[in-house]
């Protein structure tokens, strides 16, 4: 069970929070995208070896939706890498 | 006095005789034994047979190791499959042996012995996959004959959960624990000591060893009580750390708490530092008939016979390869058990060895290549380790010692890494992934003297990570023998037939691994599963290393290239009570109740869960009325003349900011922006990918201000999409969530006679329908309480929805009661209201909604917004619509029998015949307002078939019935609307 840290309430167990999924690509302009195009951003989710960006929510707490990095092979909570947007 | 009994000593209370009974038998042994103890001072030598041989067997181990002796306790607290080792003796304990029927001694299973050779490991797999392995299972699994589960709950007391914290929580309290323990201690960390026996002092406890010149055991009682004196520590016995956690986070699970009324606790402690002291464990050597009674771990004999004061034989043979045993050997010769010989597979034997044993026969470079004996060890086969004569030595007990695994388990669990250390001949921590320490010998530091100060060192390590600077310990001097070994992977006897067992417990061969890796299964993994060597409940904890061991002779590979199996929790098993703690059911998950639950049991309502834990009422019977008689009476009530439901549990949110209307917008399919305060519309919600998530009323009540309603059953995942979309998605919109379900309660008056009812109750809302009309509310006060009136239906009929504050509820719904009564109104529960929105062909979602229908299928075309440009899952319906796979659309079917039931479910195929589903009954229900039953269904091209026959398919026959609009009544909807 993982330590999640909530800006408002400090670190927080795991138990507290429900999970969001990873934070994927921008929601496109319906109209702007090719059939195909839509279709990736509704089923394709990063899913790396490694940090990944994910939403929580602290349901069981503040109510707040927060993002951390997470790597996914150690469920370390570690920095945003440098290359990340 | 039992046989094997000494006449002193031990750490046991020969003041406090216990009675206890195994396999039928009654015993006695004394307050500190544990079953295994005094099964062994009582000379009991059989006391278990082999899983899958029924082959006989005795202790083999003294701890949570012990691979062969598991029991079944009987009584109160009634508990399977637990080691006998571990099992702390109490008066009126009754135990029997697993795996046997009729008893340990005469097994009638033991005859698998004689086909032993045709089920060597996968014989399940390889045999009984035809024509279905379910076809087995059940007689092969009661042949396995594990004991079974407990039929009930203990009956006294309860099992609970607690938190902690710790700045260093160290696992074990044998010398190296206990002295990290009293170094963290002082220092005012905040220190957890858990440590798995019921008195600290781990291996000390079964050695004869010296501390600073004086009995170790009398340091252990000076530390302990030194610990006891500091309240920033809190020193757990009978308490095994089981799990390693992400996050540091321990689980513990404690067997024995203060409190009586406690079964067990489990703690989950989230820990700054982890300090891993869990010592180490013997494991075995690997000969033919290794397994037999009276084959012991030299460590376990020692321990019998100092902390026990139990003779585990009288004549003993030693075999070992490394210098541990000779301390073992001398221990055992003290207490008066003939060593009639030390087999030392080690040619030459260090000085240090030898200085524990004086006067007893020593063959260097020997050693046992079997045992003799039927039911227990007659004697022992040895020979030159390089061939040569061989000759037998007679014994009742052979203690055996295969060299020392660091007990790994936790480090590994919390994903540190492991390497094979050679001089130690096993693997030790390596790198720790987490803020972990290994001291003692789970670190690899095995004597005593290294213990004790790796004990300290980890101790200063973590303090310097918590930010308390230490830099000096004092540290006590221990006399220990010098731990020196050479492995010894397998005995190699040519020529003997019988097998040489790996994993005791599930009776796992040197074969069987060969007959893996012959079999292509080379991934010591995959020796694991196909062997399942290892995965017994002592999860190999004296035989796995012996596992690799063998797989590396045979693969000619390093034991660091063939790597070990991954360490899983919980270490030791843990009952489901401690997992759960005081979660049972009603506590785990309370029902939700409405302010009338009281007046519907005074009515003798049926109570049910209705979705999301609400408890309602189902229906309102009558003495003597059958169920379908009281779902139509109340039904009738309500076409006919008025009747009043608990609409409370409906979810409802307040939306406020000035954005609400363009958010509604977005995660409705039709516009909501445009409705005025005081109107309300009902709406669908769809996910971004198409799906139906919700359906309900949405109203505004002024310019920034929304009241939303959502099913009962999804109130919370709309919350949670709301929230996520304004948060994550929508950050600058300005909309704030509000959940307000239980601060507004509802009894919703519905029927031709509603008006009058609602009237009667007297209000200063105008009621006239062009005044306030459908889809509309009104606030003001009604019966003299302050309300709002909200005109929906569910029903199909006339409906006002009278929501007031739930301090107020039970008073209306009383008035209202009252005012109904000239009317005969009815109390109408969900089954009725089941029937009354089926007739009107009202979607339910997980009926008619079920993930492949989408608006169109459900002739909604018209709540999909043309004129909005975005909105969530516009684009993913018109992508799919534009596909052109076939539609399941929703129709009505009447049976062509009236009387004729549609289970809900079933399915429908072309012409009744066994063919593909074309659809499915989505409801059925028997219609008061026709006369007859009425089915709702999803069906390929429905749309297109009204009036055609559709077929049921059910495993006795086939309903045919027509195929109709999905609506049973006033299909014009002027009723709701009058």
């Amino acid at each position: 069970m993982m330590l999640i840290h909530c800006p408002f309430c400090g670190k927080r167990s795991e138990s507290e929070f429900i999970y969001g999924g990873p934070v994927g690509a921008d929601r496109p302009n319906p109209d702007a995208v090719s059939d195909a195009q839509w279709v990736e951003y509704l089923t394709v989710t990063p899913n790396p070896l490694g940090p990944v960006q994910e939403k929580w929510w602290h349901a069981r707490g503040c109510g707040e939706w927060l993002t951390i990095w997470r790597d996914t092979r150690t469920h370390d909570i570690v920095e945003a890498p440098e290359n990340a947007q | 006095m039992p046989s094997n009994r000494l006449p002193t000593g031990g750490r046991i209370n020969r003041n406090q005789p216990v009675r206890f009974k195994f396999n039928g038998k009654s015993y006695e042994g004394f307050e500190g034994d544990t079953l295994a103890s005094a099964l062994i001072a009582n000379g009991v030598s059989i006391t278990a047979r082999s899983f899958k041989y029924h082959r006989p067997r005795g202790i083999v181990g003294h701890g949570v190791e012990e691979p062969a002796t598991l029991v079944e306790l009987a009584g109160a607290n009634a508990s399977g499959n637990v080691p006998a080792t571990t099992v702390s003796l109490h008066e009126g304990l009754s135990a029997r042996s697993v795996n046997c029927w009729p008893s340990a001694s005469l097994d009638l299973g033991a005859t698998n012995q004689l086909i032993s050779k045709f089920i060597p490991a996968g014989f399940y797999y390889k045999t009984f996959k035809w024509p279905n392995w379910h076809w087995y299972e059940p007689s092969i699994r009661k042949a396995a004959g594990l004991a079974a589960a407990p039929t009930h709950p203990p009956a006294s007391g309860h099992f609970e959960a607690r938190h902690a914290h710790a700045d260093i929580l160290i696992a074990g309290a044998g010398p190296a624990g206990l002295m990290a323990a009293l170094i963290a201690g002082r220092s005012g960390a905040r220190v957890f000591l858990v440590d798995e026996g019921t008195e600290a002092g781990g291996s000390l406890l079964n050695r004869a060893l010296l501390i600073e010149g004086r009995p170790a055991m009398e340091w252990v009682a000076d530390a302990v009580a030194e610990l006891a004196q500091m309240d920033n520590v809190t020193h757990l016995q009978d308490s095994t750390v089981w799990a390693y956690r992400e996050h540091n986070l321990l689980m513990v699970n404690e067997r024995s708490p203060q409190n009586p009324s406690v079964i067990e606790r489990s703690w989950r402690v989230r820990a700054g530092q982890v300090i891993c002291a869990t010592g180490a464990i013997e494991r075995m050597l690997v000969f033919a008939n290794n397994d037999r009674p009276g084959v012991m771990m030299a460590s376990s004999a020692q321990a019998y016979v100092n902390r026990y004061a139990a003779l585990p034989g009288k004549q003993a043979v030693v075999f070992t390869n490394n210098n541990s045993a000779y301390a073992a050997a001398a221990d055992m010769h003290a207490a008066g058990v003939e060593i009639k010989a030390i087999i030392d597979s080690r040619k030459t034997i260090p000085k240090d060895a030898l200085a524990c044993v004086s006067g007893i026969k020593i063959h260097a470079g020997h050693v046992v290549q079997t045992t003799k004996g039927h039911r227990s060890v007659r004697g022992v086969v040895v020979a030159p380790i390089d061939g040569g004569r061989r000759f037998t030595v007679s014994c009742d007990l052979l203690a055996q010692s295969g060299g020392w695994n660091p007990a790994v388990h936790l480090f590994s669990q919390s994903r540190g890494t492991v390497r094979y250390d050679e001089t130690l001949a096993s693997f030790v921590p390596d790198q720790p992934a987490q803020r972990t320490h290994s001291a003692g010998a789970a670190n690899g530091d095995i004597t005593l003297d290294s213990a004790l100060s790796s004990g300290a060192k980890a101790a200063l390590a973590a303090l310097n990570e918590t930010g308390e600077m230490h830099q000096t310990a004092n540290v006590p001097t221990g006399q220990d023998t010098p731990y020196g070994i050479t492995p010894l992977w397998q005995v190699d006897a040519k020529g003997t037939k019988s097998k040489a067992f790996l994993d005791i417990q599930n009776d796992v061969s040197v074969d069987d691994v060969h007959l893996a890796l012959r079999e292509g299964y080379d991934n010591i993994e995959h020796v694991k599963r196909y062997t399942t060597g290892g995965m017994g409940i002592d999860q190999g904890k004296t035989g796995n290393i012996n596992i690799i061991g063998v797989v590396a002779q045979q693969k000619d590979l390093p034991l660091q290239d063939v790597g070990a199996t991954t360490f899983r929790a919980p270490y030791t098993p843990v009952s489901f009570g401690a997992i759960g703690g005081i979660r049972e059911d009603s506590v785990l998950f309370p029902y939700r109740h409405t302010p009338i639950t009281a007046w519907n049991h005074d009515q003798g309502a049926f109570m049910y869960e209705a979705g999301a834990r609400w408890r309602r009422p189902g229906y309102f019977p009558r003495p003597s009325e059958s169920f379908q008689e009281t779902v139509n009476r109340e039904c009738r009530a309500v076409r006919e003349s008025v009747g009043v439901y608990d609409g409370s549990p409906l979810g409802t949110f307040e939306l406020k900011g000035r954005d609400t209307g363009k958010f509604l917008d977005f995660i409705y399919t039709n516009v909501m922006s445009s409705l005025k305060p005081g109107q309300g519309r009902y709406g669908l919600m769809l996910s971004d990918d198409g799906l139906i998530i919700d359906d309900g009323v949405t109203l505004r009540l002024d310019d920034h201000r929304w009241l939303l309603s959502t099913s009962t059953g999804h109130a919370d995942a709309i919350n949670q999409h709301m929230e996520k979309l304004l948060q994550t998605e929508f950050p600058d919109w300005e909309v704030m969530i509000t959940t307000v379900t239980s601060q507004w309660n509802n009894a919703t008056v519905c029927g031709p006679n509603a008006r009058k009812t609602v009237e009667a109750l007297g209000t200063d809302i105008d009621l006239s329908p062009d005044n306030f009309p459908f889809m509309s509310f009104r606030e003001g006060t009604v019966a003299g309480l302050a309300a709002r009136i909200v005109r929906v239906s569910f029903t199909g009929e006339l409906s006002y929805e009278i929501n007031v504050a739930p301090r107020d509820m039970l008073t209306l719904w009383e008035r209202i009661m009252k005012a109904g009564k000239p009317h005969g109104i009815l109390p109408v529960g969900s089954e009725a209201s089941h029937v009354l929105r089926v007739e009107k062909g009202f979607l339910s979602l997980g009926h008619e909604v079920d993930g492949t229908a989408d608006a169109y299928d459900l002739n909604m075309g018209w709540i999909m917004s043309k004129k909005k440009p975005d909105y969530l899952g516009k684009r993913s319906v018109e992508l799919r619509r534009r596909g052109t796979a076939v539609r399941r659309e929703l129709v009505g079917l009447v049976p062509d029998d009236p009387n004729h039931q549609i289970p809900e479910g079933a399915p429908l195929t072309p012409g009744g015949k066994k063919q593909k589903t074309e659809g499915l009954t989505t409801a059925c229900v028997w219609s008061v307002m026709n006369d007859r039953w009425v089915a709702l269904a999803l069906l390929e091209n429905g749309h297109s078939r009204h009036g055609e026959t559709a077929h049921v398919r059910l495993k006795d026959g086939v309903i045919p019935a027509k195929i109709t609009a999905p609506v049973f009544h006033d299909p014009d909807g002027i009723l709701l609307r009058s």
